[in-house]
């Protein structure tokens, strides 16, 4: 069963000058949970648009797109917002740790959204995440004392942290050495596949894309499926280029 | 969401924030901190100010309700006979249960001191005289029941009149000699009270109990052409009525041609207003200026600071803190924040107005020295938090239109 499910979906934008900005363009999507996804694009082709879309933080101008069986437009602001930190988990390139504060306390914050057990063990749960990320020995640092690849890890364990069923990765190695970047997909992919949860990877680099089980390209606000993923995604790399 | 763990979450996160944000926080509290400080002293300074105005006027005029009398012959002026009068008024203060009343004579007698004969002036009261007028006994006591069987007169001298007699301790019993036209008599000195600033040492007065005074015939003036005060301190709820009922008694027990008359003497005689009220009100509006600077300088800090965090709200709201979660963290932080400001400012508050040379000085000037109001703590306390409300809320509103897809590109 589709766990999110995207239906001619687009997001357009007015300009000051008046004119419209289409930023995606008919968008059809369906993904099932434990699934896992890529999606290439060049910058400003509406990846990030479309990851906000699909982690409930933006919403489309038409189209439906329902969310857990949900219909988006059934989800009132306050909804949506509890359903995201409950079933989404969000990876940026930029880690986006909150600064001075610890691995741990960093882990810990989505807890503090959350209700019953999640919250009142909210220091334990996070604890273990970090060591399930082999960060059980740096829980007391701070972003600044962290290197790239173990902020990128601190931020896949907050994101894992309340057991989404969606986890929406941007860019997650772009600011990582190529070595560093395979570790943290590795590690990624092998704890989104051990929850079952349903893995979305917005990214520019095509070896990372075909880490995925099902590809696609997103090319001026359209998206195409690319199942060859090699060929698509070499052709994609070159025309990056 | 439950709403506990939401507001527990809420609180969590706040101390949170405020932990990380230490430097900042302590700086935009030192404001708060020092304006609840003030907004408290001032109150509780109020406090105190009061009961000084109060127990000074209550030393002049009796506290509320104080009746004085009169008794005169309406056609010719004359005064009403002092024994007469002193009887039937005594009779009516047992009747009506009136615990303090006193009679009050002002004369003047001759001492002899070791350097000579000197006047001194002599009010000549009964025992309930000192609770009437707050009067305070800085050495010694007052007068007590047993003081009215000495064959001594017992007698409480003023501090300018004891320095001069060489202070001597109370305990050996010093006396004085009283000199009349017929014989010398020893009183004993029982108390001492403070001599108003300002006298340089010449401040010469005494208490004694009025029978004694009567009895000693120290008075060169006959008693008939003594002038008499009579004061009844009542309660003011039911002042009015006593005062028809004594004025009728006693008007019945003199007999023909005499009127009588109780008029209120205290301070709060002739208004129905507090004649503090401006006192109160004057302070209050300085606390009121004093807190508003401080929470001026907060929201300054809290705005600017909620600017310099959307990026932060953000991420938060990416991971599903909600609008009125934001909201509420956001005041929370300035809430717990001005709360604990405003403890700390209420402690320094405490410690100021508490600290031993304060509470020496007004020890000397004030009978019932006010403990500190708590009246004051509360609002300090309630002030530190509302300003923290009203600070948080310009930010808290800020904090909730960031959108997130932007507060993420930042």
């Amino acid at each position: 069963m589709s766990f999110l499910r995207l239906e001619q979906v687009t997001r357009s934008v007015q300009l000051p000058d008046g004119s419209r900005l289409d930023i995606l363009r008919g968008i059809d999507l369906e993904v099932a949970v434990g699934d896992h996804v890529s999606i290439v694009g060049r910058s400003g082709s509406g990846k990030s648009t479309l990851l906000n879309i699909l982690g409930l933080i933006d919403t489309p101008t038409s189209g439906s797109l329902e969310f857990d069986g949900v219909p988006l437009e059934r989800l009132r602001m306050g909804a949506r917002d509890r359903r995201r930190g409950r079933d989404v988990g969000f990876i940026f390139q930029q880690f986006n740790l909150l600064p001075r504060r610890t691995a741990l306390e960093n882990v810990m914050t989505p807890l503090l959204y959350a209700s019953g057990r999640q919250f009142w063990r909210r220091e334990r749960l996070a604890t273990e995440m970090l060591e399930r990320v082999g960060l059980g020995a740096r829980i007391g640092s701070t972003p600044d004392q962290l290197s790239g690849g173990e902020q990128q890890r601190v931020a896949i364990a907050r994101a894992l942290v309340r057991g989404p069923r969606l986890i929406l990765a941007d860019e997650p190695t772009g600011a990582l050495d190529v070595e560093t970047g395979a570790q943290v997909m590795a590690l990624l992919d092998e704890v989104a596949e051990s929850t079952g949860a349903a893995l979305i990877t917005i990214t520019h680099d095509p070896n990372i894309a075909a880490l995925a089980r099902r590809h696609f390209r997103l090319d001026r606000g359209v998206l195409s499926a690319a199942d060859d993923a090699t060929a698509g995604l070499a052709d994609f790399a070159e025309a990056a280029r | 969401m439950s709403l506990g763990t939401a507001v527990i979450g809420s609180i969590v996160e706040a101390w949170s924030e405020l932990r990380v944000h230490r430097t900042r926080v302590l700086l935009s509290l030192i404001g708060v901190g020092v304006a609840v400080a003030a907004l408290t002293v001032v109150v509780a300074g109020g406090a105190i100010a009061t009961q000084v105005t109060t127990e000074q006027s209550e030393r002049w005029s009796g506290r509320p309700a104080t009746y004085q009398v009169q008794a005169y012959n309406p056609t010719t002026g004359a005064q009403a006979p002092s024994g007469a009068l002193d009887t039937a008024l005594a009779e009516a203060a047992t009747r009506y249960d009136i615990r303090y009343f006193s009679r009050m004579t002002q004369d003047s007698i001759q001492v002899q001191l070791p350097d000579g004969v000197y006047m001194v002036s002599v009010s000549a009261v009964d025992q309930p005289y000192a609770a009437i007028h707050r009067l305070q006994v800085i050495d010694g006591g007052w007068f007590t029941e047993r003081d009215a069987g000495r064959l001594a007169p017992a007698m409480i001298i003023t501090s300018d009149l004891w320095n001069h007699l060489g202070a001597p301790d109370l305990r050996t019993h010093p006396t004085l000699e009283i000199v009349t036209a017929e014989r010398n008599v020893t009183a004993v000195i029982t108390g001492i009270t403070e001599s108003p600033p300002g006298t340089q040492g010449g401040d010469f007065g005494a208490f004694m109990l009025r029978d004694a005074f009567d009895a000693g015939r120290f008075s060169q003036t006959p008693p008939d052409q003594r002038y008499a005060q009579y004061e009844l301190w009542v309660p003011a709820e039911v002042g009015e009525e006593l005062k028809n009922r004594i004025s009728s008694d006693v008007s019945s027990a003199l007999g023909e041609g005499w009127q009588v008359d109780l008029y209120r003497s205290d301070y709060l005689a002739y208004s129905d207003q507090d004649p503090l009220l401006v006192l109160k009100l004057s302070v209050a509006g300085v606390a009121v200026l004093v807190l508003l600077l401080g929470a001026l300088g907060l929201i300054n800090i809290a705005l600017v600071t909620v600017r310099h965090r959307i990026r932060e709200i953000g991420i938060r709201r990416s991971f599903g803190a909600t609008a009125g979660r934001v909201f509420f963290a956001v005041m929370m932080e300035s809430v717990v924040a001005t709360f604990v400001a405003g403890a700390i400012g209420v402690l320094i508050a405490v410690a100021l107005v508490k600290n031993p040379w304060v509470t020496e000085w007004l020890d000397a000037y004030l009978q019932d020295v006010p403990a500190f109001p708590v009246e004051a703590a509360v609002i300090g306390l309630v002030a530190a938090t509302a300003v923290g409300a009203i600070a948080g809320l310009l930010p808290a509103l800020v904090a909730v239109r960031v959108k997130v897809i932007d507060a993420l590109r930042l």
